[in-house]
Protein backbone atom coordinates (compact mmCIF):
# COMPACT_ATOMS: atom_id res chain seq x y z
CA UNK A 1 0.00 0.00 0.00
CA UNK A 2 2.83 2.36 0.72
CA UNK A 3 3.30 3.52 -2.96
CA UNK A 4 -0.19 4.30 -2.82
CA UNK A 5 -0.80 5.71 0.41
CA UNK A 6 -0.34 9.41 -1.52
CA UNK A 7 -4.18 8.32 -3.19
CA UNK A 8 -5.27 9.23 0.17
CA UNK A 9 -3.44 11.39 1.68
CA UNK A 10 -2.80 14.20 -0.94
CA UNK A 11 -4.57 16.85 -2.87
CA UNK A 12 -3.29 15.68 -5.52
CA UNK A 13 -4.22 11.44 -5.21
CA UNK A 14 -7.34 12.32 -3.92
CA UNK A 15 -7.66 14.38 -7.27
CA UNK A 16 -6.61 10.92 -9.13
CA UNK A 17 -8.89 8.88 -7.64
CA UNK A 18 -11.70 11.16 -9.13
CA UNK A 19 -10.52 11.04 -12.19
CA UNK A 20 -9.92 7.27 -12.42
CA UNK A 21 -13.63 6.81 -10.93
CA UNK A 22 -14.55 10.26 -12.98
CA UNK A 23 -13.50 7.97 -16.26
CA UNK A 24 -14.70 4.99 -15.45
CA UNK A 25 -18.28 6.14 -15.04
CA UNK A 26 -18.20 7.71 -18.27
CA UNK A 27 -17.38 4.67 -20.00
CA UNK A 28 -19.98 2.89 -18.36
CA UNK A 29 -22.06 5.65 -19.16
CA UNK A 30 -21.38 5.06 -22.89
CA UNK A 31 -22.35 1.25 -22.60
CA UNK A 32 -25.52 2.42 -20.70
CA UNK A 33 -26.99 4.92 -23.33
CA UNK A 34 -26.26 2.67 -25.85
CA UNK A 35 -28.24 -0.37 -24.58
CA UNK A 36 -31.09 1.84 -23.39
CA UNK A 37 -30.67 3.48 -26.58
CA UNK A 38 -32.33 0.50 -28.43
CA UNK A 39 -35.87 1.81 -27.40
CA UNK A 40 -35.60 3.88 -30.24
CA UNK A 41 -35.79 1.05 -32.40
CA UNK A 42 -39.66 0.64 -31.72
CA UNK A 43 -40.13 -2.65 -31.88
CA UNK A 44 -41.66 -2.83 -28.56
CA UNK A 45 -39.01 -2.76 -26.47
CA UNK A 46 -37.95 -6.49 -27.25
CA UNK A 47 -34.33 -5.58 -28.81
CA UNK A 48 -34.51 -3.95 -25.72
CA UNK A 49 -35.37 -6.47 -23.30
CA UNK A 50 -33.33 -8.90 -24.76
CA UNK A 51 -30.26 -6.83 -24.36
CA UNK A 52 -31.42 -5.87 -20.77
CA UNK A 53 -31.69 -9.78 -20.39
CA UNK A 54 -28.31 -10.37 -21.62
CA UNK A 55 -27.03 -8.04 -19.02
CA UNK A 56 -28.86 -8.83 -16.42
CA UNK A 57 -27.53 -12.56 -16.45
CA UNK A 58 -23.47 -11.61 -17.46
CA UNK A 59 -20.63 -12.60 -15.59
CA UNK A 60 -18.68 -10.52 -16.44
CA UNK A 61 -21.35 -7.77 -16.68
CA UNK A 62 -22.41 -8.17 -13.36
CA UNK A 63 -18.93 -8.33 -11.56
CA UNK A 64 -18.14 -4.92 -13.66
CA UNK A 65 -21.50 -3.62 -12.10
CA UNK A 66 -19.92 -4.08 -8.57
CA UNK A 67 -17.23 -2.41 -9.25
CA UNK A 68 -18.80 0.15 -10.67
CA UNK A 69 -20.90 0.68 -7.39
CA UNK A 70 -17.45 0.89 -5.63
CA UNK A 71 -16.35 2.88 -7.85
CA UNK A 72 -19.63 5.49 -8.20
CA UNK A 73 -19.45 4.83 -3.59
CA UNK A 74 -15.77 6.11 -3.84
CA UNK A 75 -15.82 8.98 -6.36
CA UNK A 76 -18.84 10.37 -4.67
CA UNK A 77 -17.53 10.28 -1.34
CA UNK A 78 -13.99 11.70 -2.07
CA UNK A 79 -16.25 14.70 -4.01
CA UNK A 80 -17.90 15.63 -0.76
CA UNK A 81 -14.59 15.39 0.99
CA UNK A 82 -13.09 17.81 -1.51
CA UNK A 83 -15.93 20.11 -1.58
CA UNK A 84 -15.48 20.49 2.10
CA UNK A 85 -12.01 20.85 2.67
CA UNK A 86 -11.73 23.11 -0.62
CA UNK A 87 -14.66 25.24 0.94
CA UNK A 88 -12.84 25.19 4.41
CA UNK A 89 -9.27 26.44 2.94
CA UNK A 90 -11.10 30.37 2.63
CA UNK A 91 -12.48 30.32 6.24
CA UNK A 92 -13.58 34.10 5.55
CA UNK A 93 -15.06 34.86 2.65
CA UNK A 94 -15.23 37.95 0.52
CA UNK A 95 -17.62 40.39 0.32
CA UNK A 96 -17.44 40.90 -3.50
CA UNK A 97 -16.15 37.67 -5.93
CA UNK A 98 -16.52 37.85 -9.46
CA UNK A 99 -16.16 34.07 -10.49
CA UNK A 100 -17.38 34.37 -13.81
CA UNK A 101 -15.10 36.97 -15.16
CA UNK A 102 -12.72 33.75 -14.90
CA UNK A 103 -14.13 30.83 -15.32
CA UNK A 104 -17.15 28.65 -16.18
CA UNK A 105 -20.10 28.73 -13.37
CA UNK A 106 -20.54 25.11 -13.62
CA UNK A 107 -16.81 24.10 -12.86
CA UNK A 108 -17.39 25.92 -9.44
CA UNK A 109 -19.92 23.71 -9.09
CA UNK A 110 -19.26 20.63 -9.69
CA UNK A 111 -20.31 19.58 -6.18
CA UNK A 112 -23.98 21.06 -6.07
CA UNK A 113 -24.17 19.14 -9.70
CA UNK A 114 -22.64 15.72 -8.26
CA UNK A 115 -24.90 16.07 -5.33
CA UNK A 116 -28.19 16.50 -7.95
CA UNK A 117 -26.64 13.48 -9.35
CA UNK A 118 -25.99 11.48 -6.80
CA UNK A 119 -30.16 12.15 -5.32
CA UNK A 120 -31.18 11.34 -9.08
CA UNK A 121 -29.01 8.30 -9.23
CA UNK A 122 -31.04 6.98 -5.95
CA UNK A 123 -34.33 7.75 -6.94
CA UNK A 124 -33.24 5.78 -10.46
CA UNK A 125 -31.23 2.72 -8.72
CA UNK A 126 -34.88 2.30 -6.99
CA UNK A 127 -36.80 2.47 -10.40
CA UNK A 128 -35.06 -0.09 -12.45
CA UNK A 129 -31.75 -1.57 -10.59
CA UNK A 130 -33.72 -2.44 -8.00
CA UNK A 131 -36.77 -3.96 -9.22
CA UNK A 132 -35.15 -5.60 -11.80
CA UNK A 133 -32.46 -6.89 -9.56
CA UNK A 134 -33.74 -7.30 -6.23
CA UNK A 135 -37.42 -8.14 -6.93
CA UNK A 136 -38.96 -11.48 -9.09
CA UNK A 137 -41.12 -9.31 -10.92
CA UNK A 138 -39.02 -9.05 -14.01
CA UNK A 139 -36.74 -12.48 -13.16
CA UNK A 140 -40.35 -14.09 -12.97
CA UNK A 141 -41.63 -12.80 -16.74
CA UNK A 142 -45.04 -10.76 -15.08
CA UNK A 143 -43.16 -7.64 -16.21
CA UNK A 144 -39.88 -6.65 -18.69
CA UNK A 145 -37.91 -3.77 -18.25
CA UNK A 146 -39.60 -2.11 -20.73
CA UNK A 147 -43.00 -2.40 -19.22
CA UNK A 148 -41.37 -0.73 -16.37
CA UNK A 149 -39.84 2.29 -18.07
CA UNK A 150 -43.08 2.91 -19.82
CA UNK A 151 -44.92 2.30 -16.44
CA UNK A 152 -42.59 4.94 -14.35
CA UNK A 153 -42.40 7.48 -16.84
CA UNK A 154 -46.13 7.49 -16.97
CA UNK A 155 -45.86 9.84 -14.04
CA UNK A 156 -44.90 13.19 -15.63
CA UNK A 157 -43.24 14.71 -12.35
CA UNK A 158 -40.99 11.42 -12.64
CA UNK A 159 -39.96 12.61 -16.52
CA UNK A 160 -39.44 16.19 -14.99
CA UNK A 161 -36.90 14.67 -12.86
CA UNK A 162 -35.08 12.69 -15.12
CA UNK A 163 -34.69 15.67 -17.13
CA UNK A 164 -33.41 17.47 -14.16
CA UNK A 165 -30.79 14.72 -13.69
CA UNK A 166 -29.83 14.83 -17.14
CA UNK A 167 -29.21 18.66 -17.58
CA UNK A 168 -27.07 18.14 -14.23
CA UNK A 169 -24.82 15.51 -16.08
CA UNK A 170 -24.31 17.42 -18.93
CA UNK A 171 -22.66 20.32 -17.03
CA UNK A 172 -21.11 17.68 -14.57
CA UNK A 173 -19.56 15.66 -17.73
CA UNK A 174 -19.09 19.27 -19.57
CA UNK A 175 -16.14 19.74 -17.28
CA UNK A 176 -16.31 16.84 -15.85
CA UNK A 177 -14.19 15.02 -19.10
CA UNK A 178 -11.96 17.67 -19.91
CA UNK A 179 -10.97 17.88 -16.06
CA UNK A 180 -9.85 14.12 -15.33
CA UNK A 181 -7.32 14.20 -17.92
CA UNK A 182 -5.94 17.23 -16.52
CA UNK A 183 -6.09 16.04 -13.03
CA UNK A 184 -4.44 12.90 -14.48
CA UNK A 185 -1.58 14.68 -16.06
CA UNK A 186 -2.28 14.51 -19.22
CA UNK A 187 -2.36 17.91 -21.07
CA UNK A 188 -0.80 18.64 -24.59
CA UNK A 189 -1.14 20.89 -27.61
CA UNK A 190 -1.36 17.48 -29.36
CA UNK A 191 -4.52 16.10 -28.05
CA UNK A 192 -5.68 17.78 -25.26
CA UNK A 193 -7.51 20.06 -27.89
CA UNK A 194 -9.50 16.40 -29.21
CA UNK A 195 -10.18 15.16 -25.63
CA UNK A 196 -12.11 19.00 -25.04
CA UNK A 197 -14.01 18.69 -28.37
CA UNK A 198 -14.19 14.68 -27.47
CA UNK A 199 -15.74 15.57 -24.29
CA UNK A 200 -17.94 18.56 -25.85
CA UNK A 201 -20.20 16.13 -27.55
CA UNK A 202 -19.86 13.37 -25.85
CA UNK A 203 -21.55 15.40 -22.30
CA UNK A 204 -24.04 16.85 -25.38
CA UNK A 205 -25.12 13.79 -27.15
CA UNK A 206 -24.89 11.45 -24.12
CA UNK A 207 -27.34 13.82 -22.12
CA UNK A 208 -29.80 14.51 -25.08
CA UNK A 209 -30.43 10.56 -25.91
CA UNK A 210 -30.95 10.15 -21.87
CA UNK A 211 -33.37 13.54 -22.15
CA UNK A 212 -35.20 11.85 -24.94
CA UNK A 213 -35.74 8.25 -23.20
CA UNK A 214 -38.58 9.46 -20.64
CA UNK A 215 -40.08 12.32 -23.14
CA UNK A 216 -40.15 9.32 -25.84
CA UNK A 217 -41.95 6.60 -23.46
CA UNK A 218 -44.38 9.26 -21.30
CA UNK A 219 -45.61 10.78 -25.23
CA UNK A 220 -46.15 7.41 -26.88
CA UNK A 221 -42.93 8.06 -29.35
CA UNK A 222 -41.85 4.57 -28.80
CA UNK A 223 -44.35 2.08 -28.23
CA UNK B 1 -7.37 63.39 -22.60
CA UNK B 2 -10.32 62.26 -20.03
CA UNK B 3 -11.92 64.13 -17.29
CA UNK B 4 -10.22 63.45 -13.60
CA UNK B 5 -12.88 61.58 -11.52
CA UNK B 6 -14.22 61.36 -8.15
CA UNK B 7 -14.49 58.41 -6.72
CA UNK B 8 -15.57 55.82 -3.84
CA UNK B 9 -13.62 53.35 -1.93
CA UNK B 10 -15.11 50.33 0.52
CA UNK B 11 -11.59 49.41 1.53
CA UNK B 12 -11.06 46.63 4.17
CA UNK B 13 -9.41 47.58 7.44
CA UNK B 14 -8.27 44.88 10.25
CA UNK B 15 -5.94 46.75 12.59
CA UNK B 16 -4.13 43.32 12.98
CA UNK B 17 -4.43 39.21 12.61
CA UNK B 18 -6.17 39.22 16.24
CA UNK B 19 -8.83 42.21 14.71
CA UNK B 20 -12.25 40.94 13.28
CA UNK B 21 -12.09 43.74 10.55
CA UNK B 22 -14.50 45.47 8.79
CA UNK B 23 -15.19 47.61 5.08
CA UNK B 24 -14.66 51.35 5.52
CA UNK B 25 -15.97 53.85 2.74
CA UNK B 26 -13.85 56.85 1.67
CA UNK B 27 -14.31 59.26 -1.28
CA UNK B 28 -11.05 60.57 -3.47
CA UNK B 29 -11.78 63.12 -5.63
CA UNK B 30 -9.83 64.61 -8.42
CA UNK B 31 -7.98 61.47 -10.05
CA UNK B 32 -6.36 61.16 -12.57
CA UNK B 33 -7.26 58.60 -15.20
CA UNK B 34 -3.36 58.57 -15.99
CA UNK B 35 -2.87 57.44 -12.52
CA UNK B 36 -1.53 53.90 -11.26
CA UNK B 37 -4.53 52.15 -8.52
CA UNK B 38 -1.62 52.41 -6.30
CA UNK B 39 -0.54 55.78 -7.02
CA UNK B 40 -4.93 56.26 -6.52
CA UNK B 41 -4.37 54.89 -2.90
CA UNK B 42 -1.36 57.02 -2.31
CA UNK B 43 -3.51 60.42 -2.69
CA UNK B 44 -5.79 58.89 -0.19
CA UNK B 45 -3.25 57.85 2.20
CA UNK B 46 -1.84 61.22 2.02
CA UNK B 47 -5.59 62.83 2.40
CA UNK B 48 -5.71 60.18 5.34
CA UNK B 49 -2.11 61.33 7.47
CA UNK B 50 -3.43 64.71 6.90
CA UNK B 51 -6.57 64.24 8.39
CA UNK B 52 -4.75 62.53 11.45
CA UNK B 53 -5.99 58.74 10.56
CA UNK B 54 -3.91 55.23 10.04
CA UNK B 55 -3.14 55.33 6.41
CA UNK B 56 -4.30 52.05 4.58
CA UNK B 57 -1.37 49.32 4.81
CA UNK B 58 -1.04 47.74 1.19
CA UNK B 59 2.12 45.76 0.48
CA UNK B 60 3.99 47.12 -2.80
CA UNK B 61 7.64 47.00 -3.89
CA UNK B 62 8.60 47.27 -7.78
CA UNK B 63 5.48 49.17 -9.38
CA UNK B 64 5.99 47.89 -12.44
CA UNK B 65 4.83 45.00 -12.61
CA UNK B 66 7.80 42.09 -11.38
CA UNK B 67 7.74 42.27 -7.77
CA UNK B 68 4.90 40.52 -6.83
CA UNK B 69 3.69 42.29 -3.88
CA UNK B 70 0.49 44.62 -4.87
CA UNK B 71 -1.93 41.79 -3.47
CA UNK B 72 -5.14 43.73 -3.78
CA UNK B 73 -8.76 41.97 -4.53
CA UNK B 74 -10.77 44.74 -6.82
CA UNK B 75 -14.20 44.50 -7.49
CA UNK B 76 -14.38 40.96 -6.86
CA UNK B 77 -10.89 40.11 -8.60
CA UNK B 78 -7.41 40.01 -7.71
CA UNK B 79 -5.32 43.04 -9.51
CA UNK B 80 -8.41 44.07 -10.79
CA UNK B 81 -10.55 43.91 -13.79
CA UNK B 82 -7.70 44.04 -16.43
CA UNK B 83 -6.36 40.26 -17.36
CA UNK B 84 -2.46 40.19 -17.86
CA UNK B 85 -1.71 42.77 -15.10
CA UNK B 86 -0.44 43.56 -11.20
CA UNK B 87 -2.36 45.89 -9.33
CA UNK B 88 0.69 48.49 -9.70
CA UNK B 89 0.13 48.41 -13.46
CA UNK B 90 -3.87 49.05 -13.36
CA UNK B 91 -4.64 52.80 -14.24
CA UNK B 92 -7.27 54.47 -13.07
CA UNK B 93 -9.13 54.67 -16.85
CA UNK B 94 -10.40 51.28 -16.18
CA UNK B 95 -12.80 53.41 -13.66
CA UNK B 96 -15.59 55.49 -14.42
CA UNK B 97 -16.45 59.20 -12.43
CA UNK B 98 -18.67 58.20 -9.89
CA UNK B 99 -17.52 54.27 -9.44
CA UNK B 100 -17.94 52.13 -6.16
CA UNK B 101 -14.33 50.06 -6.00
CA UNK B 102 -14.32 47.57 -3.34
CA UNK B 103 -10.74 46.23 -2.34
CA UNK B 104 -9.98 43.41 -0.12
CA UNK B 105 -7.11 41.45 1.18
CA UNK B 106 -6.33 38.04 -0.54
CA UNK B 107 -8.70 35.75 0.89
CA UNK B 108 -7.15 32.40 2.20
CA UNK B 109 -6.71 30.23 5.57
CA UNK B 110 -2.94 30.18 4.26
CA UNK B 111 -2.51 33.86 3.60
CA UNK B 112 -3.27 35.38 6.74
CA UNK B 113 -4.39 39.22 7.50
CA UNK B 114 -1.12 40.87 8.81
CA UNK B 115 -2.98 44.66 8.53
CA UNK B 116 -5.49 46.11 6.42
CA UNK B 117 -4.67 44.72 2.63
CA UNK B 118 -1.33 43.31 3.83
CA UNK B 119 -1.54 39.48 3.86
CA UNK B 120 1.40 36.81 5.01
CA UNK B 121 2.44 35.36 1.99
CA UNK B 122 5.41 33.13 3.25
CA UNK B 123 3.39 29.70 2.92
CA UNK B 124 4.82 30.70 -0.67
CA UNK B 125 8.37 31.17 0.52
CA UNK B 126 7.94 27.39 2.80
CA UNK B 127 7.15 25.91 -0.38
CA UNK B 128 9.94 26.96 -2.02
CA UNK B 129 12.12 26.09 0.65
CA UNK B 130 10.89 22.81 0.72
CA UNK B 131 12.06 21.48 -2.94
CA UNK B 132 12.36 24.63 -5.18
CA UNK B 133 15.61 25.08 -5.68
CA UNK B 134 18.34 22.92 -7.05
CA UNK B 135 21.73 21.64 -5.34
CA UNK B 136 24.73 22.76 -6.50
CA UNK B 137 28.66 22.73 -4.93
CA UNK B 138 29.67 26.39 -4.43
CA UNK B 139 32.37 27.44 -7.09
CA UNK B 140 32.79 29.07 -10.21
CA UNK B 141 30.04 28.97 -12.06
CA UNK B 142 30.22 26.65 -15.06
CA UNK B 143 30.16 28.49 -18.76
CA UNK B 144 26.27 28.27 -19.11
CA UNK B 145 26.79 26.91 -23.22
CA UNK B 146 28.70 23.69 -21.65
CA UNK B 147 24.70 22.63 -21.06
CA UNK B 148 22.66 22.30 -24.13
CA UNK B 149 19.23 22.73 -23.65
CA UNK B 150 16.78 22.11 -26.44
CA UNK B 151 14.84 25.73 -27.49
CA UNK B 152 11.50 24.22 -26.56
CA UNK B 153 12.58 23.26 -22.91
CA UNK B 154 14.21 26.61 -22.62
CA UNK B 155 11.16 27.92 -23.42
CA UNK B 156 8.41 26.08 -21.38
CA UNK B 157 10.97 26.57 -18.22
CA UNK B 158 11.39 30.04 -18.83
CA UNK B 159 7.76 30.92 -19.33
CA UNK B 160 7.16 29.04 -15.89
CA UNK B 161 10.22 31.18 -14.59
CA UNK B 162 7.54 34.23 -15.34
CA UNK B 163 5.82 33.49 -12.20
CA UNK B 164 6.43 36.73 -9.26
CA UNK B 165 4.91 34.85 -6.92
CA UNK B 166 1.89 37.01 -6.23
CA UNK B 167 -0.68 35.05 -5.09
CA UNK B 168 -3.22 35.86 -7.23
CA UNK B 169 -3.55 32.42 -8.68
CA UNK B 170 -4.64 31.37 -4.69
CA UNK B 171 -6.63 34.42 -4.15
CA UNK B 172 -8.84 33.60 -7.94
CA UNK B 173 -9.21 29.99 -6.61
CA UNK B 174 -12.74 29.24 -4.94
CA UNK B 175 -10.82 26.30 -3.37
CA UNK B 176 -7.83 29.00 -2.41
CA UNK B 177 -4.96 26.55 -3.97
CA UNK B 178 -1.73 27.31 -4.78
CA UNK B 179 -1.11 24.30 -7.93
CA UNK B 180 -0.65 27.34 -10.60
CA UNK B 181 2.09 28.62 -8.29
CA UNK B 182 3.72 25.55 -6.97
CA UNK B 183 3.23 24.27 -10.62
CA UNK B 184 5.26 26.95 -12.27
CA UNK B 185 8.08 26.53 -9.57
CA UNK B 186 8.30 22.89 -10.14
CA UNK B 187 8.20 23.51 -13.70
CA UNK B 188 11.11 26.15 -14.13
CA UNK B 189 13.10 23.77 -12.92
CA UNK B 190 11.92 20.21 -14.21
CA UNK B 191 12.56 20.88 -17.79
CA UNK B 192 16.46 21.88 -17.42
CA UNK B 193 19.23 19.33 -17.02
CA UNK B 194 20.23 20.72 -13.59
CA UNK B 195 16.53 20.22 -12.59
CA UNK B 196 16.69 16.32 -13.09
CA UNK B 197 18.92 14.80 -10.13
CA UNK B 198 16.15 16.11 -7.53
CA UNK B 199 13.10 16.05 -10.15
CA UNK B 200 10.90 13.62 -7.78
CA UNK B 201 12.07 14.54 -4.51
CA UNK B 202 11.30 18.12 -5.27
CA UNK B 203 7.59 17.38 -6.53
CA UNK B 204 6.96 14.77 -3.59
CA UNK B 205 8.64 17.76 -1.04
CA UNK B 206 7.01 20.95 -2.60
CA UNK B 207 3.13 18.82 -2.77
CA UNK B 208 3.71 18.32 0.74
CA UNK B 209 4.79 21.25 1.58
CA UNK B 210 1.29 22.94 0.10
CA UNK B 211 -1.27 20.56 1.29
CA UNK B 212 0.46 21.15 5.10
CA UNK B 213 -0.09 24.63 4.05
CA UNK B 214 -3.86 24.38 3.81
CA UNK B 215 -4.45 25.06 0.43
CA UNK B 216 -7.20 23.45 -1.14
CA UNK B 217 -6.96 20.88 -4.27
CA UNK B 218 -7.38 21.75 -7.54
CA UNK B 219 -10.61 21.60 -9.16
CA UNK B 220 -9.37 22.91 -12.85
CA UNK B 221 -11.85 25.84 -12.54
CA UNK B 222 -8.57 27.18 -14.75
CA UNK B 223 -9.33 30.22 -12.61
CA UNK B 224 -5.97 30.97 -11.86
CA UNK B 225 -4.67 31.19 -15.33
CA UNK B 226 -7.28 33.37 -16.22
CA UNK B 227 -6.15 35.87 -13.14
CA UNK B 228 -2.65 35.32 -13.50
CA UNK B 229 -0.94 38.45 -14.49
CA UNK B 230 1.83 36.62 -15.71
CA UNK B 231 -0.36 33.70 -17.49
CA UNK B 232 1.27 31.27 -16.32
CA UNK B 233 -0.49 28.10 -18.10
CA UNK B 234 -2.47 25.13 -16.79
CA UNK B 235 -0.55 22.81 -18.82
CA UNK B 236 2.35 23.07 -15.70
CA UNK B 237 -0.99 21.98 -13.00
CA UNK B 238 -1.15 19.03 -15.20
CA UNK B 239 3.04 18.55 -15.57
CA UNK B 240 3.33 18.41 -11.54
CA UNK B 241 1.03 15.80 -11.53
CA UNK B 242 2.11 13.56 -13.86
CA UNK B 243 5.29 14.48 -12.01
CA UNK B 244 3.83 13.73 -8.38
CA UNK B 245 2.07 10.66 -9.71
CA UNK B 246 5.45 9.07 -11.00
CA UNK B 247 7.29 10.05 -7.82
CA UNK B 248 5.03 8.27 -5.74
CA UNK B 249 4.60 5.06 -8.00
CA UNK B 250 7.17 4.54 -10.10
CA UNK B 251 10.57 6.63 -8.70
CA UNK B 252 13.30 4.31 -7.07
CA UNK B 253 14.37 6.63 -4.78
CA UNK B 254 10.03 6.73 -3.34
C1 LIG C 1 -22.78 9.02 -13.55
C2 LIG C 1 -22.29 9.71 -12.66
C3 LIG C 1 -21.02 10.53 -12.67
C4 LIG C 1 -20.06 10.71 -13.63
C5 LIG C 1 -20.02 10.13 -15.02
C6 LIG C 1 -19.07 11.60 -13.07
C7 LIG C 1 -17.93 12.03 -13.72
C8 LIG C 1 -17.01 12.90 -13.21
C9 LIG C 1 -15.78 13.28 -13.82
C10 LIG C 1 -15.25 12.76 -15.15
C11 LIG C 1 -15.16 14.17 -13.00
C12 LIG C 1 -13.84 14.87 -13.23
C13 LIG C 1 -12.77 14.32 -12.33
C14 LIG C 1 -11.59 15.23 -12.21
O1 LIG C 1 -11.72 16.45 -12.33
O2 LIG C 1 -10.50 14.72 -11.98
C15 LIG C 1 -16.00 14.36 -11.86
C16 LIG C 1 -15.73 15.22 -10.81
C17 LIG C 1 -16.53 15.36 -9.71
N1 LIG C 1 -17.62 14.59 -9.37
FE1 LIG C 1 -18.53 13.29 -10.59
N2 LIG C 1 -19.43 11.94 -11.80
C18 LIG C 1 -20.61 11.29 -11.52
C19 LIG C 1 -21.31 11.32 -10.35
C20 LIG C 1 -21.00 12.07 -9.26
C21 LIG C 1 -21.72 12.02 -8.02
C22 LIG C 1 -22.91 11.12 -7.70
C23 LIG C 1 -21.12 12.91 -7.20
C24 LIG C 1 -21.60 13.10 -5.80
C25 LIG C 1 -21.45 13.96 -4.98
C26 LIG C 1 -20.01 13.54 -7.93
C27 LIG C 1 -19.18 14.53 -7.46
C28 LIG C 1 -18.11 15.04 -8.16
C29 LIG C 1 -17.30 16.15 -7.71
C30 LIG C 1 -17.48 16.94 -6.42
C31 LIG C 1 -16.31 16.34 -8.69
C32 LIG C 1 -15.25 17.41 -8.68
C33 LIG C 1 -14.05 16.88 -8.00
C34 LIG C 1 -12.91 17.79 -8.12
O3 LIG C 1 -12.68 18.37 -9.18
O4 LIG C 1 -12.19 17.91 -7.12
N3 LIG C 1 -19.96 12.99 -9.18
N4 LIG C 1 -17.13 13.57 -12.00
S1 LIG D 1 1.25 31.51 -10.92
FE1 LIG D 1 0.69 33.61 -11.58
S2 LIG D 1 -0.86 34.23 -10.10
FE2 LIG D 1 0.19 32.49 -9.18
S3 LIG D 1 1.83 33.34 -7.95
FE3 LIG D 1 2.72 32.94 -9.97
S4 LIG D 1 2.48 34.87 -11.09
FE4 LIG D 1 1.11 35.00 -9.32
S1 LIG E 1 4.38 46.38 -6.89
FE1 LIG E 1 5.73 44.92 -7.81
S2 LIG E 1 4.37 43.81 -9.07
FE2 LIG E 1 3.10 45.41 -8.34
Amino acid sequence: MGAFSFLLNSTIGKKVIMGVTGICLVGFLAVHCFVNSLIFVNDGGELFNTAAEFMAHNVLIRTMEIFLFLGLILHALQGINLVFKNMSARKVKYYKQDGAANSKWYSRSMGLLGTLLLLFLILHLKHFWYVSRLTEEISSGDDTLFGEMKEVFANPIVVAIYIIGVISLAYHLLHGFQSAFQSLGFNHKKYTPFIKSFGFWYSIIISILFAVMPLALHLGWVK
Amino acid sequence: MSENMNLTLKVWRQRNNKDKGKFEDFKVNDISPDMSFLEMFDVLNEQLISQGSDPIAFDHDCREGICGMCSMYINGRPHGPKEGITTCQLHMRSFKDGDTIVVEPWRANAFPVIKDLVVDRTAFDRIIAAGGFISVNTGNAQDGNSIPISKIDADIAFAAAACIGCGACVAACKNASAMLFVSAKINQLSHLPQGQPERMQRVRAMVHQMDKEGFGACTNTGACSAECPKEISLVNIASMNCDYIKANVIDSNG
